[in-house]
């Protein structure tokens, strides 16, 4: 990994990147080492994730293989069909490297699932509010307003506890939970955006509402909005742990690395300690490596610190 | 002012009054309100009785007054669990849900500060950049997983500190509060520093932008040609300039606080509101489930609104700006 890494920054340190923009904004990105660490920490991640049925060691959810005289094995010991569980096995006798894949899988999908949907509603009711202005701006920021003076936890915690638990109902709750802030985002850099010239123009040439919003208007508003994305994926990954850790999340049919981590728990002050710290350490790396990126793109796209 | 500060209330009231048509809504329009609100192990006899007595043969809009009126009463239903009022079973462990979250906030002030200032003092140093990747991780580590490593760590492996619980209280001002008595101590540390550690973060951000802001403004290069010592233009000029903002921002964060306290009581074993709900949640025991959002729902809106006021007095543009509109 060093080597690709040191690679990445003295290819793009010696390549004459200015010349377009993409390229003056990867060469900025690689500046910070550590965002180029996270970054590939996401490939890795997002590798594991699609590919997991088919680099899984067994398949931990196939009643047919798992065999519960595997139970609490601890790491590095051989499985009875024959598997070395690496990090061990659960109290199911579940493979540990098995379970984290698919719990990656169901954990990632939850999050930048939702982290999609809420984009594209925040980002459209955003776009509205600052193009229409007036009442329709005022009511819409109101909402945006109230839901975000309170925490997101809070409000998860009402939905799933109205709604019960659930896959798709978890996606509902994370979605609600994060349409606000990228509505909050975009109307910020809408408001700006809408003063300049090109606008006007483009209402000079008498297009359509629709044609100027989203040709226009909305290009222009992508850079925070992209930030903001990145590091809500990151968000509602941990807050989807979280809510499964108590136990009001996902369904025990579909663990994700949260809901690995609670069922750990319960043997972790007898010393078994992998169930809960293996799914733990991967949850960590996944959040932590988003947020570098997200981090770093940040500082990249962010014009007030462009030098 | 006043036009002002009535301005707010008014606004007060309205949010509350959206947030129990939400939580109206939620409970008896979206799951059935007869398997939320009467005991699951009921005969049917008693069912009919409890629709009759909880009016839910009745239209919707008259339902809804019902349960208005009976909230402006402070009756939030019984607890199917306990057999108490929900509101006051609530009441009683709200004592316990403070005294950790006003822990979490003394620690995360009286650490976060200094340490952000050294960090905004010396951004290129060791010790700043350290600072700032804590306060990264302080951000991204879900804090109920730092709350299981703390249990691990001091309670399995080293096992110097209790694992969950409250331990023994002492009676203060008519309150029973761990942190007065050393055993109380030792049950009270962990989960309060596992709740800071998000508003440390906060915190350190906070006085570190602050900092970095205020020591290139004017009257700093002024007061250090003035010739004053440098712990002086630390610590009153840049750290009056930066204390604004953080408690501002720590003000509208304490509500946040108690809800995060669901995650630390959880893991810890904390005998508050928070474990309370979690636990209610799960044993379907609907009334102080709505009781619970009510109450903090309304603390929201009571924060809000006292910060609210505090910083048009802070700063009138505030206040000017809102009578205009």
């Amino acid at each position: 990994m060093t080597a690709t890494l040191s690679e990445n920054v003295t290819e793009t340190a010696a390549a004459p990147a200015e010349s377009s923009p993409f390229g003056r904004f990867v060469a900025d990105f690689c500046e910070s080492k550590v965002a180029v660490a996270g970054f590939c920490g996401v490939v890795v991640i997002l590798f594991i994730a699609i590919l997991a049925p088919w680099i899984s060691p067994t398949n931990p959810y196939d009643l047919a293989t798992v065999d519960i005289m595997d139970s609490r094995l601890s790491p590095g010991k051989q499985m009875l069909a024959g598997v070395t569980a690496y990090l061990g096995t659960d109290g199911m006798g579940r493979d540990m490297v098995s379970s984290m894949f698919y719990g990656l899988r169901i954990s990632l999908g939850v999050g930048v699932m939702s982290g999609f949907v809420a984009l594209c509603i925040g980002a459209c009711v955003g776009l509205a509010a600052a193009y229409f202005g007036g009442r329709v701006d005022m009511l819409i920021m109101r909402v945006v307003d109230l839901q975000l003076s309170f925490p997101a936890i809070l409000i998860a915690l009402v939905l799933l506890a109205t709604l019960g638990k659930g896959v798709d109902k978890i996606i509902i709750a994370l979605i609600v939970v994060q349409w606000a802030y990228f509505a909050r985002t975009v109307r910020a850099t809408a408001l700006v955006e809408r003063r300049k010239e090109y606008i006007e123009a483009a209402a000079c040439l008498a297009l359509s509402h629709r044609r100027i919003v989203f040709r226009h208007l909305l290009p222009n508003c992508l850079p925070p909005l992209i930030v903001v994305g990145t590091v809500q994926i990151a968000h509602a990954i941990s807050l989807e742990a979280t809510l499964s850790f108590l136990g009001i999340g996902l369904p025990v049919t579909e663990p994700s690395l949260g809901l690995l981590i609670s069922n750990g728990f319960e043997y972790m002050l007898s010393g078994k300690y992998w169930i809960s710290i293996y799914p733990g350490i991967a949850l960590l790396f996944t959040i932590v490596s988003i947020n570098l990126v997200g981090d770093r793109l940040r500082d990249v796209l962010n014009p007030r610190l462009q030098r | 002012m006043s036009v002002f500060i009535i301005r707010r209330l008014l606004q007060s009231v309205v949010v509350i009054w959206v947030m129990s048509l939400l939580v109206f809504g939620g409970v008896y329009l979206i799951g059935d309100p007869i398997d939320m609100l009467i005991n699951p192990e009921a005969d049917q006899e008693d069912i009919d009785a409890a629709i009759r007595a909880l009016g839910l043969d009745k239209p919707i809009h008259e339902q809804y007054w019902f349960f208005l009126v009976n909230a402006l009463r402070g009756d939030l239903g019984k607890s199917f669990i306990f057999s108490e009022p929900a509101l006051q079973l609530i009441l009683a462990r709200m004592p316990a849900t403070m005294e950790l979250a006003f822990s979490a906030l003394f620690l995360a002030i009286f650490f976060g500060i200094p340490l952000g200032m050294w960090a905004g003092l010396k951004p290129e140093s060791i010790a700043g950049r350290s600072i700032m990747t804590g306060s990264i991780l302080g951000f991204s580590l879900p804090s109920f997983w730092v709350g299981i490593m703390f249990i691990m760590l001091f309670a399995v492996m080293l096992g110097v500190l209790p694992s969950g619980g409250r331990g023994e209280t002492t009676e203060f001002l008519g309150l029973q509060v761990s942190f007065l008595s050393w055993k109380g101590l030792t049950y009270i540390i962990l989960p309060a520093i596992n709740l800071a550690l998000f508003k440390l973060s906060l915190v350190i951000r906070l006085s570190r932008a602050g900092t970095r802001e205020v020591v290139h403004q004017d009257y700093i290069k002024f007061a250090r040609a003035k010739g004053l010592s440098e712990k002086r233009v630390i610590l009153v000029h840049v750290l009056k300039n930066i204390m604004i903002p953080v408690v501002t921002i720590l003000g509208l964060e304490f509500g946040s606080v108690i809800a995060f306290a669901v995650v630390t009581e959880t893991v810890f074993a904390w005998p508050g509101m928070g474990k309370l709900i979690i636990e209610s949640i799960d044993q379907l025991d609907r009334p102080v489930i709505v009781a619970y959002l009510m109450i903090i729902v309304f603390m929201f809106i009571i924060i809000n609104l006292a910060v609210d006021i505090l910083y048009s007095f802070l700063d009138p543009r505030v206040r000017l700006q809102d009578v205009k509109e």
